[in-house]
């Protein structure tokens, strides 16, 4: 496999817009990017260098209480790159964060920070249940956020 | 304001073979294609002189012009967004020959889907933005990536897999009626359709489209030209490109409304500037690389309401003699997938009175191009 795998996963290719996403995710942190004009503020995501609203060049990050719920969910089943395939079905969810509406971040479900990808049993993911964000460092170093059900 | 409206007609349509492997290159397949539709308009290779292709064509505008003897080309285009592009190159060709920028259009799509790599293989080259975001969580494949908006589709509107069945069933039982389908003599039934495998679950292996070899291709002049060509003309009457603001290719999930994709910019733009509306189309070929793509796209050109395009698809609307017959080769399900060109030649036929699933007296099509990307769509007109 290329440079862009971790055990054979792929891993994010960081890229200007989005460098301080995956900084603060290594200090334990879920920040999104704001605008940083004074009269704006708005959220936006992915990461880019201007605010489609203002169109302020400055921007900033802000803190996320890490809550959210699953707006929706997939069971990839192979055929997969093969380390994904290794760990099928597992599931892939949009989490809509819980105080920034609208902003939703593509992840996994695991039973603990670190997990493998199918380590919560499919049957209890449901559009709209509750998660929070947890960070796991890859072989490759970088930090992603992982989600966790919360007991509801 | 100059209007594109009925001024230019698509006079020949040509294909090959659709298989899983065919032995012939890309290029091969083209050229073969391209000859049949100008032999079917009745019109020498050398009069052309405007191509317009897609992105994901392995083959451009200089190898096929030398190849099929092409005249002097003063108009050349490639859409963007892969099978959203399919009706946008009917659509440039459409301007270009209705503002005197060339005469003799063709338009082109080759592909060997059955028997090359999947796209996701090249996934490690695929992931900065915004890729990088998606990807590595193994959202892989587009049929990952179009079950996420499934999900959400299904919870919200009470959407289920009898209504993704409805869809994958009208598109088979019109293959089987289309000996050039793929699928020509393999019925689908609902029991074959819940007990399939998934591929991402919640759409399973029927949810997604064919893969595919094989080449098409109009044919398009101006609407005077038409009336003496060897066919019946099919006219251009609308198109239509859409592109949403704050849109994001496939993984839409940023999006304020993830569900209103490119087809309902593109449905304003195509209603705009027609004589008729959705009620007055008499036969549809809506692009369905996956099944969920149907009644979003029903509800993004104004069929039915929004959150109604599941309910559409029940009582049979969508088969031969319902509400609005749909893909009635097979469309990328059935038929072939060879990024939606096969809905545009379809509906060619079905306005020419001679598709094998007719219906009868169509005067109208739509036919659109990928819906969950900057897409494209067109109205044809007897």
């Amino acid at each position: 496999m290329s440079e862009n795998t971790s055990g054979g996963l792929l891993v994010p290719v960081v890229d200007d817009d989005g460098a301080p996403f995956w900084t603060y995710a290594a200090q334990g942190e879920l920040r999104v990017q704001a605008c940083a004009a004074p009269d704006c503020g708005e959220l936006r995501f992915p990461p880019r260098p201007c605010c489609p609203h203002c169109h302020s060049f400055d921007s900033e990050w802000r803190r996320m209480s890490g809550k959210g719920r699953i707006w929706s969910y997939v069971l990839p089943h192979p055929p997969l790159l093969p380390a994904y395939a290794a760990q099928a079905p597992y599931n892939a969810v949009v989490v809509e964060l819980s105080d920034a509406p609208r902003i939703r971040l593509v992840g996994n479900v695991v039973a603990a920070p670190g997990a493998a990808l199918d380590s919560v049993d499919p049957a209890r993911l449901r559009v709209g249940a509750k998660v929070q964000v947890a960070f796991a460092e890859g072989a490759d170093g970088l930090t992603v956020p992982q989600w966790l059900l919360e007991r509801s | 304001m100059a209007t594109l409206k009925d001024a230019t007609a698509i006079v020949g349509t040509g294909q090959t073979r659709f298989a899983r492997q065919l032995p012939e290159s890309e290029k091969t397949l083209a050229c073969r294609a391209v000859l049949a539709a100008l032999d079917d308009a009745g019109i020498a290779p050398s009069e052309v002189d405007g191509l317009a292709s897609y992105t994901m064509e392995e083959t451009d505008e200089v190898e096929l012009a030398k190849s099929i003897g092409a005249g002097d080309l003063t108009f050349f285009s490639k859409a963007g967004f892969g099978g959203g592009g399919s009706c946008a190159t009917v659509a440039h060709l459409a301007a270009a020959i209705a503002t005197g920028q060339a005469s003799v259009g063709v338009a082109w799509r080759s592909r060997k889907r059955g028997s090359g790599p999947r796209p996701w293989k090249n996934t490690t080259a695929q992931l900065p933005t915004p890729a990088q975001w998606t990807r590595p969580f193994g959202l892989l494949r587009p049929a990952d990536e179009i079950g996420m908006l499934a999900r959400r589709y299904m919870h919200e509107y009470g959407a289920t897999r009898d209504h993704l069945f409805n869809v994958a069933l009208a598109c088979r039982n019109r293959a089987n009626q289309n000996p050039a389908a793929m699928m020509y003599d393999r019925p689908l039934t609902r029991d074959m359709y819940m007990n399939a495998r998934w591929i991402s679950d919640p759409l399973c292996l029927f949810d997604n489209c064919l893969e595919t070899d094989g080449a098409l291709a109009c044919v398009i002049v101006s609407a005077e030209r038409a009336l003496d060509c060897r066919q019946k003309p099919v006219y251009v009457h609308s198109v239509a490109q859409g592109l949403p603001a704050q849109h994001h290719g496939m993984v839409n999930y940023w999006n304020d409304d993830p569900l209103t994709g490119p087809a309902w910019t593109a449905a304003r733009q195509l209603w705009k500037q027609a004589d008729f509306g959705p009620d007055d189309v008499d036969v549809a070929q809506i692009y369905d690389a996956f099944t969920p793509l149907i009644p979003l796209s029903l509800e993004g050109y104004g069929f039915c309401g929004r959150g109604e395009g599941a309910a559409f698809t029940e009582g049979g609307a969508l088969e031969s003699g319902g509400r609005l017959p749909i893909n009635t080769g097979g469309g990328g399900l059935s038929e072939a997938y060879v990024h939606g060109f096969n809905l545009i030649t379809e509906g060619v036929k079905q306005l020419r009175g001679t598709s094998t699933a007719q219906v009868p007296g169509a005067a109208t099509c739509l036919v659109t191009a990928g819906e969950g990307v900057p897409t494209s769509a067109l109205l044809l007109r007897s």
